[in-house]
Order: C-alpha cells, then structure tokens, then sequence
C-alpha cells in the first residue's frame, strides 16, 4: 500500500535515533563554527558571496565560451580532454583510458561526479579494483554504503559504527578511539597507493583562463592518489568553471569557510598537465573527463541558477529537514536542500519522476540561501519544481486535500456559515474524520483551537474609521 | 564516440544559452577582495604573520635547523629523505647527528623514510600555507609520504595572500599549498592528524639559500 507519508517523512519516521543524534550533532556544529569564521576573518561576508554570486553567473552565462579554453588551455598544457554527455559514456570512456593504459587497479580520492555516475561498481564489473581513499568514503566502500553527505560522508555514522566496519574488514580488533580509526586507514591505505595505476580525482574549480584545475582535500588523499601513479583522471562537471585564476581567491576562500569553517583546506592543487620533465614522481598522463549529465539542459531551464553551486554543503548543514531526516532520506547521490534541486535536474530523463517529491520535503524556511556561498535562491528553485511536479501529475502524498477548502474559500456566503458552524469542531475527534487524507494529515499535526469567525464579528462591530475620524475632529 | 559526446554538449549549452534573456558580464573587483585583512597584526613582519597563521593550523614554524634536529630526535626519527641540492647545507647536518639520510627516494623503501626535507617555492602569510611545486621539489613522494616534512623556504619567497601567491603562478604545472598537517574530522568531527599526508610539517626559514 501506497505510504500517506512523503517518502522522506516515511525515512525519517524510521531513522535510529543514534543516527539522528549523529547528524544533528555534527551539521549543527559546523553551522556555527561556519559563521564564526566569517565574521572573525571579513567585515562584510555577504559582500563576498554576492560577487562569487556574480562571477559564477557571468560564468554559466557564458559556459561555451569557458567551457572551449579551459579545453584549449589543457590540450596546450599536455592533458587530454574528453566530453560525456551522460553517465554511461562518462564510465565508458574512463574505462578505455585505464585499458589503454593496462591499469587494473586503482585510487579514487572523494568526487561527487564519480558519485553520480556511479563509476565504481561499473569498473568493478570490469575487473578493475577501484579504491577509495577518503577515511569516509573508504568507510562508505568498505560498509557497502553510500555518503550521506557531500563534504562528510559519513555524518550518519558513529565512531563504533566506524570501529566496527574496520573491524569486520580485518583492519584490526574493536577499538572506537578516532585517533586509531585514522591510523589504520593510513597504514591500509598507504599500500594501495603505491601498488595502483591510476589516481581518480573530481575537480573543485577549474580555471578557463590557464586551464588549471584545482582540488582541495584535507586528509592529502588526492595527493597521494597522484604522486605514485602514471595516471591521473579528474572527472569534473562542466559547471565548474571559473573566468580566470584570480577569481579562485574568492572561491578558495568562500568554499573553506562555508564546507568546514577553516581558513583554507590543507590540501589545494593546482594541476594543469602531467608532472614537469624534472620530477620523478607523478602522473606522465593527466586526462580531463568533462561530464553534462543533464548540466546543460538545466542551464536552459528556469532553475538555471542551481548551476553556480560550489558543493560546500552548508545548505545541508544549516536545514533543519536534512538533520532530522539525514542525507540518506533523499535517495538520490546529492541530498538537502541542493540535492532536492538537483537530483530531480541532473541524469536521466526519468529523474524527475524519481526525485520529483524531494522538493516538497522543505519548509522554505529560506536557512540554505542564507548560507549559500554563491547566493543561490533554493527556496525559490523549489518552489518552481514543485510546481512543475505538479504540471507533471506527479503523485503528491502527504498533503491534504484542498480541493473542498478551495470551494469554501471562493464562496463568500458558503465561508459565512462555515465559519460559525466549525466551532462545533472543537469538539468532533477529527482523528477520526471519515475522510483518509484528512486523518492521514492530522495524524503529523495537531490543530490550534478553532476561532474561526471572530475577525468578521469584530470588523462588523467596529465604527467605520471614517465615522471615527468625524467624532474625533 | 567522444567526438560526437563533445559536439552534442556545446549543442545544448549553445541552445540553452540561446534561451536566457540576458548575461550577467563579470564584476569588476580588486585583487585583494577575499584577502583575510584581519589576519594581519599591525607592525609584524611577512614571517611573523605566516608564523602566527602557520602556527594556528598546527604547522612549526622554524629559523634554526638547530631547531628541526631537536624535534627530530625528540621524535624518534632516525632515517630521512633529503633533496639533493640541500645534501650540502642540510642533509650533511643531519648526518652528523647520525641520522641516516638518503638523496634518492627509492619506492620500495617509500615506508622507512620517517621524515622528508624538500624546498617551498613560496608561502602565504594571510594563511599560514606552504606553496610546493614541481619545479623547486626534487620529488613529490619525498614531501608526501614521510610523517614528518620539513619545507626550506627562503624568507625572499614569501607573500602576503592568496591572491599575491596566485598572481604569482607563472608557468608552474603543478602547484600544492600545503596549510598544516594532513587532517581529518570524518570521526564524529573530531580532529585528528596525520592522514595521508604528514603528521607533522615543519617549516624551515632560510636566508641565504636562492
Ligand atoms: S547550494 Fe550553495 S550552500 Fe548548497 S552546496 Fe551548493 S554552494 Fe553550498
């Protein structure tokens, strides 16, 4: 039977409350660490974000342009470029790479695109062992699990969680001590970095300008990913461009601050090319996989703006929806609030009848654009997929009929009596209410007492404000 | 297919574009826009901003290689990778602390070299960051996999922020800012170092060298 709920609400009805406690507890945190450090470090933030704002629209504005010399750019600097349209030819074409070059085991460091196009079972599915090298995306692997989260994978989960899931994988016996969880990760990982092939990476920005694109991690995983091996992938998103190099000051320094409250990530590459012909270590080859998967018929559509998102995930951090629900309520590859105006846009054509719903899981509360560093109007992007959900006939569960109300409302003499009659609901137990959705409704909600009417009654007695006027002069 | 793949994305974008109304042009802004002014004290030099913000991300900070040996020693460490062109200036010091150095990084080994000395082509005092580069490291391996990396930076190659270090850029290929040590905060959001990169990065100023 069809669920009353709105999926998300059903997730969220069933999540543990350990999880719950997991994510609240960390996205919390970060929002609040977030605005500290920008109010520590500049006078007027909002300033900052409002001209990444328009440098980041100028840029979509103008995406073939860009999008033709940062090729250039890296064709001249000695990368290899390619273009996908979608997620199958993306993996298809990723694979000839590594066949080409003999590759069959690899490292990954943390990438959303690789994400989307779910890139690691299909390598898996052609023999090609493909790690991940992010503790919480390692976690994420090893769990068979997927992140909950675009900056930290595993919010959802707990240090025994984590302890354990090494444990099971023969990292060691039980121990929760986060210091220890971090080590053996070391020492696991560093093995598999020196014995792989290739290094898959995302791509945070690139620069048109220089063809430069730039990677920021913490942990140095993507480093790491790079020095050993003769191969390096980067699969980027064609939105991720930027005009020129300067501009990447403002989006460095916006990106840290809103992702994890730092000053800067500890980790930032800029690569555009294979390693100099003096360097010992690091990838003879660097291929650039630019990726669409639906980017570009997004840049046509009324949620156009969605494009100039930098993935820092403070939208998530700061909704209230997300913490309750958790990331993994939203189904798709990219949850909260930018996941809901993305994951109906972005793939397949059947996405939108997939994720269609997702909008519908915000109280417009508008937290995610106050926070967002490129200043993008989610609760307005919402508001328009929910109504071309509605265009679509979408299914809607979860709202209450409003079909009768609509009636009501448009009749003035219907509305007059209904008014006076609804006291007598005070005291029906509307629980109980014939009426499926009605009951469905207000099995989440309890009503305030009914007072309908009085506004009337007291417009009615009151002098006419011209009369007052007259006595008073 | 990736030709046809390349054809049909500028297709799109072209089509899409054709539909927006307007442009938005680029802003015109100062360099210095996102510069951290705040992290600046009044009257301290270059090195004593990168040394306070380098300090605040749990880097060290070093003028004395007096200094890097002690905590070396206090470390532990025995065995270490030098960059050749500091053999002479560095790595000899070392020796006659009877550490053991080598001026080749040789893979296979890649797990017994406890720390790594390679040069800094530049670093950011509004930050506290480290500017690495292919030209000036004599192998990446060598400033990444050791716990413990010690970057040379002549005091000439510092600049004051992000946007002077980008302006800086030139030719370089492969360019790394290191900000401290590698970290984490995956557990739980507790902080722990030392990831995949080093636990510990020192930073050596020098005078004389370049
Ligand atoms: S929509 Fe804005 S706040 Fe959300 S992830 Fe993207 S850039 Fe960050």
């Amino acid at each position: 039977m069809a669920s009353p709920l709105q999926p998300i609400d059903d997730y969220a009805r069933t999540l543990a409350p350990e999880t719950r406690a997991a994510v609240i507890k960390s996205a919390a945190f970060t929002s609040g660490q977030r605005i500290e450090v920008l109010r520590r470090d500049y006078e007027d933030p909002d300033a900052l974000r409002k001209l990444a704002r328009k440098i980041k629209q100028h840029t979509i504005d103008r995406l073939d342009h860009y999008l033709e010399q940062a090729e250039s750019r890296l064709k001249a600097a000695g990368a290899q470029v390619h273009f996908a349209t979608d997620g199958p030819s993306a993996c298809r074409q990723v694979l000839k790479i590594l066949q080409e070059h003999g590759v069959t085991r690899l490292v990954k460091s943390k990438s959303m695109a690789t994400e989307e196009i779910h890139l690691n079972p299909f390598l898996e599915k052609h023999g090609i062992e493909s790690i991940e090298t992010d503790l919480g995306e390692f976690i994420v692997q090893i769990d068979d699990d997927h992140p909950s989260h675009i900056v930290r994978p595993i919010i959802h989960k707990n240090r025994r969680q984590v302890a354990e899931s090494l444990e099971r994988h023969g990292l060691g016996a039980y121990d929760d001590d986060p210091k220890t969880i971090t080590r053996r990760a070391r020492v696991h990982l560093r093995e598999k970095y020196m014995q792989s092939g290739a290094g898959i990476t995302g791509g945070n920005f690139v620069s048109a300008e220089s063809g430069r694109m730039v990677l920021v991690t913490n942990e140095g995983n993507a480093r790491f990913s790079m020095a050993p091996n003769k191969v390096h992938i980067a699969v980027i998103g064609i939105e991720k461009l930027v005009p020129r190099d300067r501009d990447l000051a403002v989006f460095l320094s916006l990106l840290a601050r809103s992702a994890t409250a730092q000053q800067i990530t500890v980790y930032t590459q800029f690569i555009n090319g294979p390693r100099s012909a003096n360097q010992p270590s690091g990838p003879e080859h660097m291929h650039v996989v630019f990726l669409d998967n639906g980017r570009s018929q997004v840049l046509g559509g009324e949620c156009r703006e969605i494009l100039r998102c930098i993935r820092c995930g403070a939208c998530q951090n700061v909704c209230p929806v997300y913490r309750q629900a958790s990331g993994h309520a939203y189904r798709a590859v990219y949850g909260g609030p930018i996941g809901a105006v993305l994951s109906p846009l972005i793939g397949d054509s059947i996405s939108f009848s997939n994720y269609g719903d997702l909008p519908r899981a915000s109280s417009l509360c508008g937290a995610c654009r106050e926070v967002c560093p490129v200043d993008i109007p989610i609760p307005d992007l919402l508001l328009k997929l929910r109504h071309g959900a509605k265009k679509a006939k979408l299914p809607s569960p979860g709202s209450p009929p409003m079909g009768p109300f609509a009636d009501l409302a448009t009749s003035p003499k219907l509305w007059r009596t209904s008014m006076t009659a609804s006291r007598a609901m005070n005291y029906l137990p509307l629980q109980f209410a014939p009426v499926k959705p009605l009951r469905d409704w207000l099995d989440q909600r309890t009503l305030p007492k009914w007072r309908g009417g009085e506004f009337r009654r007291w417009l009615k007695q009151r002098p006419s404000p011209v009369e007052d006027q007259k006595k008073h002069a | 297919m990736p030709d046809s793949d390349r054809d049909s994305i500028f297709g799109r974008i072209r089509e899409s574009l054709a539909t927006a109304s307007q442009q938005a042009p680029y802003p015109e802004y100062e360099d210095e826009v996102a510069t951290a002014k705040r992290r600046f004290r009044d009257g301290d030099t270059l090195w004593e901003t990168f040394a306070t913000n380098f300090s605040a991300v749990n880097g060290r900070p070093m003028t004395e290689l007096a200094e890097v040996i002690d905590f070396l020693k206090s470390e532990g460490a025995t065995v270490g990778y030098c960059d050749p062109t500091l053999e002479e200036s560095i790595g000899r010091v070392c020796q006659e602390n009877a550490f053991e150095i080598h001026c080749h990084f040789e893979r296979e080994r890649f797990d017994d070299y406890q720390f790594g000395i390679t040069r800094a082509s530049a670093a950011i005092a509004e930050t506290g960051t480290l500017v690495l580069t292919d030209s000036d490291t004599s192998d990446r391996l060598g400033a990444l996999t050791p716990w413990i990396h010690i970057a040379v930076l002549p005091e000439s190659r510092l600049v004051s922020s992000v946007a002077q270090a980008i302006a800086g850029f030139g030719r370089e290929s492969n360019i790394i800012w290191a900000t401290g040590p590698s970290k984490t905060a995956d557990v739980e959001g507790i902080l722990i170092e030392g990831v995949h990169g080093p636990g510990e990065q020192i930073c050596l100023k020098t005078a004389g060298l370049q």
